[in-house]
């Protein structure tokens, strides 16, 4: 089947199984391998991706569910050489080890704090219900996030 | 003298990761590649009467199916164990089955096929004809008599018995002392669940026979010698393994795993690149597992609080076949850490390694020391309990006194250095502990559920004194080698055999060096992972890093150092020992004389400019070390956490959070806090939720992420996490490793203070993870019976 998705910007028609999914989509079909797979029940949140702006799990959406979309990926975040506020925010506070879960967790997180500038430290943390990481405790992705959402312009 | 260790650099690997360009196996494509689906057994046991893959080969786009048959007509050896303890019992284990199956998730053909979808398709159509068989899930059950045997050859399923300690004394102290406490306990088995599945890349060049894998490892120069030694037989020489970036290990990527011999077997029986990706469910029922201890436990203590012995008898579950280091976990590891922090006369301790139709067992975040801690920490809350004594002033008691460094156990190690009392004293005061049993107090008058646990722990890390490995059973040595390359032009090449998946090596070894040449950790690079450049190495586990890595890095940039001196004093016309060498700068300088000066980088240009050395200096700069440490390392913690747990549901939520760890002298801060945040999460994970779940046919119930309760960020409070500090003397940065101490001390820490919780209850002891299920009956049954 012939697949019309705009990722990062650009604009990628592809001919694939109807059974491929948006993670296969961008890693295989499009190289993006930023959009890591850590599991294959929908748990883990290593694949959130934004789609037409939400941050939806690429492992549990059909790339042609998401024909005619505009998808954003880890690789897409910065802009113009600059990183997004979110991603220096978990390198200074150290929010990631092995980094396996942190595409996932900073594309979440973006819409988190977008979606309440205000965010708390308990709305954090459940808000992070489906993104596992299992290296850090959490302690310093929260930080992270803290500190994303003030630089986003949250928070005062 | 130190200018950046002690700093909390921010991490110089983390723009990668933060932008999508981790370097990870699953990343990796190469032209002309091949995927492999590896079919697996349904069964916990069964005998395997026939296997017809003609469908699979019919399909479209299927390249290849190989068994068990074709692996052994290719010469393909056996996983071999690396730990060998005495009248060990080694079962065959071929990288696929042959004839019978022994765990859910064992191998019984491959598929190569075009894509990982077809590859997917093709497991479908192999159509395999089983005979199942009884199988047996539990460590002590498979010892019983008319148990199932897992290899027949393999009597009673016993691969190995395992005695340390000072029998005597301990039984004398059973007889003789005040008080004993025997609790029977479980330490359940664990699914490691690094983020990152494992994966295999593998390319064979026919031309010059070089095989190329990219796998998943935390030790890649080790797991070359044991495939061109054991497995796959190509010559060392002309095998490369490459562990890039690695998504989290926790031990579970420390193995030799088969499908390591598999996707390189296949890529050169094929003649083409091959990858393998592991899907999580497949994780669950194929990565080494952790723990799964049956334990029968006894504390004599006396009247006055001290403790007289402590004994254990430990049924070990290692699975269906014995993984890489699997013997050492409830022995070297478990037996000689059975009296912790505490002055202990009398310590004996027993372990039967079984087998069982469950997936292997191997090392999981501290290895036998989180098993031995939480029975200890267990034991002493429960005999202050029996004397009425507060846990912290028991435990205080109990401590090895400060000046009694280096403290001799009776079980074979001697602990470096410390201060138990102090550390205990700092955690104290960081928790606010006197309010905190008010609040306690308060909140139980107003009927919640509300409990504080204390526990303080102790580890053996840094392994291992080479001499000490192989007289407990190691068959390699436990040094770690490096290299530092100091360029012409100054900046520096690191070559270390330890790995980070997640450690944050890129970062903290560039520190460690820096101060060491005086060059800015800007001008370092540290290159790991990859056998065609590293030397030699061991890897990273056991919290070793820093204390056998990072020592070979300082050995070896003091000779590079020494050199550039040596160089400098010809070039300078002065006395060797009149050589000054300022370690903020890199200056060289002639004592007294500080305009005579030159650099290290200076030097380094003149070494390989080569016009002018002094006799008998090779030109270059650039030295190796391997560095064989001359002991264990022990850090040391004492955690204290206050929980309530929901009278209505059971769940225990943690009000509090405090850590306080003793892991010598601390590289970078911030990395250090993380590797304890991280560290207790998991311990946490054991205490409250994490279990891997068989049935009674051996089926894995456990086996997703949908049902193995691997943390969430909302199950936590913001740690709070301090730290004291005793360097170790026995390596050269006085560290002594950070990796493992939060795991082994929260899982205690959180139990203890669960069944703090329900001690007005009248219930002393559960077996962990504490989950709301278990708590919530727990409590029933107290309230129907009080009633
Ligand atoms: S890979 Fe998508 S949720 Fe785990
Ligand atoms: S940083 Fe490793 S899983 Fe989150």
């Amino acid at each position: 089947m012939k697949v019309s998705i705009t990722v990062n910007g650009k604009a990628y028609t592809k001919d694939v199984e109807p059974r491929t999914l948006l993670t296969d989509f961008v890693r295989e079909h499009i190289g993006l391998t930023g959009t890591n797979i850590g599991c294959d029940t929908s748990q883990c949140g290593a694949c959130t991706v934004h789609m037409d702006g939400m941050a939806v799990k690429a492992c549990t959406v059909l790339a042609v569910q998401a024909d005619g979309s505009d998808v954003t990926t880890i690789e897409g975040l910065a802009s113009g050489g600059e990183l997004h506020p979110m991603q220096n925010a978990f390198w200074n506070e150290h929010g990631l080890q092995c980094g396996y879960c942190t595409p996932g967790m900073i594309m979440s997180s973006v819409k988190l704090v977008e979606n309440n500038p205000d965010i708390t430290e308990d709305e954090i943390r459940h808000g992070l219900e489906g993104n596992i990481c299992r290296c850090t405790g959490y302690q310093n992705i929260i930080r992270s996030i803290q500190a994303g959402a003030a630089a986003m312009g949250g928070g005062d | 003298m130190s200018k950046y260790v002690g700093q909390s650099l921010k991490r110089v690997e983390d723009p990668r990761f933060i932008q999508g360009k981790g370097k990870y196996v699953a990343n990796l494509s190469l032209p002309g590649m091949g995927y492999m689906a590896i079919k697996r057994s349904p069964y916990a046991h069964a005998t395997i009467n026939s296997i017809d893959a003609s469908e699979a080969l019919a399909l479209d786009g299927v390249i290849a199916v190989f068994t068990g048959e074709d692996l052994l007509a290719d010469g393909i050896g056996p996983l071999p164990c690396g730990w060998q303890v005495p009248d060990l019992k080694i079962p065959v284990q071929n990288a696929i089955a042959t004839e019978k199956v022994r765990h859910v998730g064992d191998r019984v053909a491959v598929v190569v096929a075009e894509s990982p979808y077809i590859a997917a398709d093709a497991l479908d159509l192999i159509d395999v004809d089983y005979d199942p068989l009884p199988a047996v899930t539990d460590a002590k059950a498979a010892a019983q008599d008319g148990a199932p045997l897992v290899h027949d050859e393999i009597e009673n399923n016993v691969s190995y018995v395992w005695e340390l300690g000072t029998k005597d004394e301990y039984e004398a102290a059973l007889n003789d002392s005040d008080h004993v406490i025997e609790l029977d306990l479980i330490n359940q088995r664990l699914i490691a669940t690094a983020m990152e599945p494992r994966a295999c890349v593998a390319q064979w060049n026919s031309f010059t026979e070089d095989m190329t894998l990219w796998t998943t490892s935390q030790n890649p120069n080790l797991i070359r010698v044991v495939m061109s030694a054991f497995t796959l037989q190509v010559p060392e020489h002309k095998l490369r393994v490459i562990s890039p970036d690695v998504g989290g290990g926790f031990g579970s990527k420390l193995p030799h795993y088969p499908e390591e011999i598999l996707v390189p077997w296949a890529a050169r029986k094929l003649d083409m690149p091959i990858k393998w990706v592991s899907t999580r469910s497949e994780a669950a029922v194929s990565d080494t597992q952790g723990r799964d201890h049956v334990t029968t436990a006894k504390m004599a203590f006396n009247n006055d609080g001290k403790i007289t012995g402590i004994g254990v008898e430990t049924w070990a579950n290692n699975g269906a076949y014995l993984s890489l280091v699997a013997p050492l976990i409830p022995t070297a590891f478990y037996i000689t850490l059975l009296s912790g922090l505490y002055k202990v006369p009398a310590v004996y301790g027993k372990a039967i390694g079984t087998l069982s139709h469950t997936v292997w067992v191997d090392a999981y975040r501290g290895a036998g020391r989180p098993e031995a801690s939480y029975l200890l920490e267990r034991l002493v809350m429960m005999a202050a309990q029996k004397l009425g004594m507060d846990g912290m002033e028991f435990r205080r008691l109990n401590a090895i006194p400060a000046d009694e460094f280096p403290y001799q156990t009776p079980v074979a190690l001697s602990y470096d250095s410390g201060n138990y009392a102090g550390l205990f004293d700092k955690a104290e005061e960081l928790a606010g502990y006197a309010d905190l049993l008010q609040e306690r107090d308060a909140a139980r008058a107003e009927g919640r559920v509300v409990g504080i646990g204390i526990a303080g722990c102790i580890e053996a890390s840094g392994p291992a004194p080479s001499a000490v490995a192989g007289a407990l059973g190691g068959v390699t040595g436990f040094w770690e080698a490096g290299t530092i390359r100091l360029h012409p032009t100054g900046k520096v090449t690191v070559l270390t055999g330890s790995h980070t998946h997640g450690q944050g090596h890129e970062t903290t070894f560039a520190q460690i060096v820096a101060d060491e040449l005086g060059i800015p950790p800007e001008d370092i690079d540290i290159v790991h992972g990859d056998t065609a450049v590293i030397t030699n190495g061991m890897g990273t586990y056991g919290s070793r890093s820093a204390s056998v890595g990072g020592s070979a890095l300082v050995v070896a940039a003091r000779k590079v150092r020494d050199k550039a001196i040596k160089l400098a004093a010809h070039q300078l016309e002065a006395a060797e020992e009149d050589m000054v060498f300022n370690q903020e700068t890199g200056d060289i300088y002639v004592n007294g004389a500080p305009d005579r000066a030159t650099s290290i980088g200076a030097m380094a240009f003149a070494a390989y400019t080569a016009h002018n050395l002094p006799e008998g200096m090779e030109p270059g700069m650039e030295e190796d070390a391997y560095y064989d440490p001359a002991n264990f390392t022990y850090p040391n913690s004492a955690h204290i956490a206050m929980v309530e747990v929901d009278k209505d549901t059971g769940e225990t939520k943690i009000l509090k959070y405090i850590a306080v760890d003793d892991v010598g002298n601390v590289i970078n801060p911030m990395i250090v806090e993380a590797q304890i945040s991280g560290g207790i999460a998991q311990g946490v994970g054991q205490a409250l939720w994490e279990n891997t779940v068989y049935d009674a046919d051996g089926q894995l119930l456990s086996g997703t992420l949908l049902d193995y309760a691997v943390p969430r960020a909302d199950g936590f409070p913001d740690f709070k996490i301090d730290r004291t500090i005793t360097p170790s003397p026995h390596n050269p940065l006085g560290v002594k490793g950070v990796g493992e101490m939060g795991t082994i001390a929260s899982t205690p820490t959180i139990a203890n203070a669960v069944m703090d919780a329900l001690e007005p209850m009248g219930i002393s002891h559960l077996d962990i993870p504490l989950t709301a299920q278990k708590l919530h009956g727990a409590m029933q049954g107290t309230a129907v019976s009080a009633d």
